[in-house]
């Protein structure tokens, strides 16, 4: 199976080459090096934090999701999702801010406001995937005699796999462009070569951070892209 | 068999009680298909779907081979009952083999039994298994996307069928060449079968009883014949069509009204032989035919009165035949189109059977009129 390359991936990655050569060419490369020592360990935390509260956010995205679908939750889920939507328009850095106030500094608070960053666009889609299977397959299967647990295992989830594979790609996405920020409340991460980078006008040091953490952004989305190629059914799986 | 009793189905809704099905009380002998017939929001579908519980019914009861169905489980209910809907249904994410071996595996089969089973199947409707018992649905057409739709219901082998305008989704081209091939295949496998439609020529061809519904009752319950010769009120009249004489048609074979001891005679006959057999047994028309038992061409007593020589030579090619095992439909088609009274009828093999004339045809229709409607069940 060949590695499709889809239009937005070859930017995203013709980007970073353009940035990289940019920055050799501006004798940037030089400083840049220099941090290397930093590079390794922040992107070390970087990754650790984008993973766990990534993980977090899938592991309890998608069942909240399951869950608001159920015919049982029929009379509330439109309204929780309102809420969803709502939470969606705070910005992420107030979203940081805000968890900040409550958990304090360092990590924990990073890894509750990135969390919950990247729950919205689980749930939702989720949420919207599962709606969005088509009545009379449900029908079909109820009549042959399957039970709730087998429709939804056999039936909804392998149906709604796309849309709920794009929306993890969505917030991890998010995730890894977000996860800066979680400096600004001592989280640490790359963001710490950013924000002192710009803070002290030094642009080796705002290179050092953001370039990895551009190149981790194209990396996150390669591997996602991969997954959602090869782990979805082929039979309901636009991408083969 | 199915038998319902009583069977009642009421919605609430904010406009007061609406009655889906009133009272429905019918009896589908094992074996046959019976086609629920209406207009739509007739309970047609209600009436099906309450039989696997779909829909729960309000009140009355549901015998499947003499067994009381309330007693049962839903899931196991429907494990043992075929299901085949209009949208058709199947998996996109499963490929051919895994939506057959559904039912089957839920029923704790041995896989290697149920995948036999889904090639054998595939291979019955004429889909080539090895083609496609891997494929995934949306690389069928609509035409065999429909067929695996009725061999899944079919995979455990169920005695009874619910399909809920199954073929209704196919152009007419295909639907008539499925519905052929179900037949076919009803001919062999014996299910007791509800088919839910909404069009009267589908109920004609496939059903061996056809219940018409209105707002929840059926108005009449009865064989397609005499659906069509005695309608039971107006509105099954009206249903049925103003032109319901000529869709009885459709339900007489040419075998059924074709004349056998109509005269034919080999080529080589001669012509004051025939002109003798003709006078003797009182017919005007003898069809001549080759060394094959094929029909060539016809000759009339006038004609060859008095004229000498073998009949071959004099005979008059034939307009059309027909073969017995078409319906009284295409026979007088054919006899329209070539303004004729009569049609020679031919064998699977081409050979000389009889002869149809429009008298017959008549005589076959008046048969139903006459007959007393007390046979109607």
């Amino acid at each position: 199976m060949a590695i499709t390359m889809n239009p937005a991936r070859l930017t995203g990655i013709g980007i970073v080459v353009l940035l990289v050569a940019w920055a050799i060419l501006a004798g940037a490369l030089e400083p840049i090096l220099s941090y290397r020592d930093d590079i390794v360990y922040l992107a070390r935390q970087h990754m650790f934090l984008v993973l766990t509260s990534g993980g977090a956010a899938i592991l309890v995205g998608v069942p909240v999701g399951i869950w608001l679908s159920r015919p049982s939750m029929e009379r509330y889920a439109e309204g929780i999702m309102q809420v969803f939507n709502i939470g969606t328009t705070i910005p992420t850095l107030a979203v940081v801010a805000l968890s900040m106030t409550l958990l304090g500094i360092g990590f924990p608070p990073a890894f509750f406001g990135l969390f919950v960053a990247s729950l919205l666009p689980i749930v939702r889609n989720t949420y919207a995937g599962l709606l969005a299977v088509p009545p009379h397959l449900k029908e079909a299967a109820t009549g042959m005699g399957m039970t709730q647990g087998q429709i939804l295992r056999r039936v909804e989830l392998p149906n709604a796999l796309y849309v709920i594979f794009s929306g993890i790609r969505t917030a991890l996405a998010i995730n890894v462009g977000t996860t800066p920020l979680a400096f600004l409340i001592g989280g640490g991460g790359l963001g710490e070569l950013i924000f002192t980078g710009i803070d002290l006008m030094d642009t080796g040091m705002l290179l050092a951070g953001a370039l990895p953490t551009a190149l981790l952004a194209v990396i996150v989305d390669f591997l996602m892209g991969q997954a959602q190629l090869h782990l979805i059914p082929k039979g309901v799986n636009p991408l083969r | 068999m199915i038998r319902l009793e009583k069977l009642t189905k009421t919605f609430d809704t904010p406009n007061g009680t609406v009655v889906a099905a009133d009272k429905v009380d019918m009896e589908v002998p094992s074996g046959e298909i019976c086609i629920l017939l209406g207009p739509s929001g007739c309970g047609k579908t209600t009436a099906l779907k309450m039989i696997n519980r779909l829909i729960p019914p309000t009140s009355g009861k549901i015998f499947i081979n003499e067994e009381d169905t309330s007693k049962q489980d839903d899931i196991q209910l429907r494990r043992n009952i075929g299901y085949v809907i209009q949208q058709i249904g199947l998996f996109p994410n499963m490929t051919i083999e895994e939506n057959i071996c559904v039912v089957p595996k839920l029923l704790g089969w041995d896989t290697k039994k149920a995948k036999t089973r889904a090639a054998e199947l595939l291979d019955l409707v004429g889909l080539d298994s090895r083609q496609f018992l891997q494929r995934y649905p949306k690389e069928l057409s609509g035409g065999q996307q429909q067929r695996v739709g009725v061999i899944r219901a079919l995979a455990a082998d169920p005695p009874v069928m619910l399909m809920d305008e199954p073929f209704g989704a196919i152009d007419p081209i295909n639907r008539e060449v499925i519905q052929d091939e179900f037949l076919k295949m009803q001919a062999e496998l014996k299910k007791t079968i509800m088919f839910v439609s909404h069009d009267i020529d589908e109920a004609v061809k496939m059903g061996d009883k056809i219940a018409i519904f209105r707002a929840g009752k059926i108005e009449q319950y009865d064989s397609p014949d005499n659906l069509l010769a005695h309608p039971a009120n107006p509105f099954v009249a009206d249903f049925v069509g103003a032109d319901r004489t000529l869709k009885r048609l459709r339900l007489v074979t040419a075998e059924e009204v074709v004349n056998a001891d109509a005269p034919a005679v080999a080529r080589s006959t001669g012509a004051g032989d025939v002109a003798r057999r003709l006078a003797s047994e009182g017919e005007r028309i003898a069809v001549v035919i080759d060394g094959d038992h094929r029909p060539v061409g016809y000759v009339t007593a006038d004609e060859i009165a008095g004229s000498t020589g073998d009949v071959g030579d004099l005979a008059h090619p034939l307009p059309a035949s027909v073969p017995m095992r078409a319906d009284l439909r295409a026979v007088v088609s054919e006899m329209f189109a070539h303004d004729i009274m009569w049609l020679a009828c031919t064998n699977d093999e081409g050979r000389f059977v009889g002869v149809i004339t429009q008298p017959a045809v008549t005589a076959a229709l008046r048969a139903t009129y006459t007959a007393p409607a007390a046979g109607a069940a």
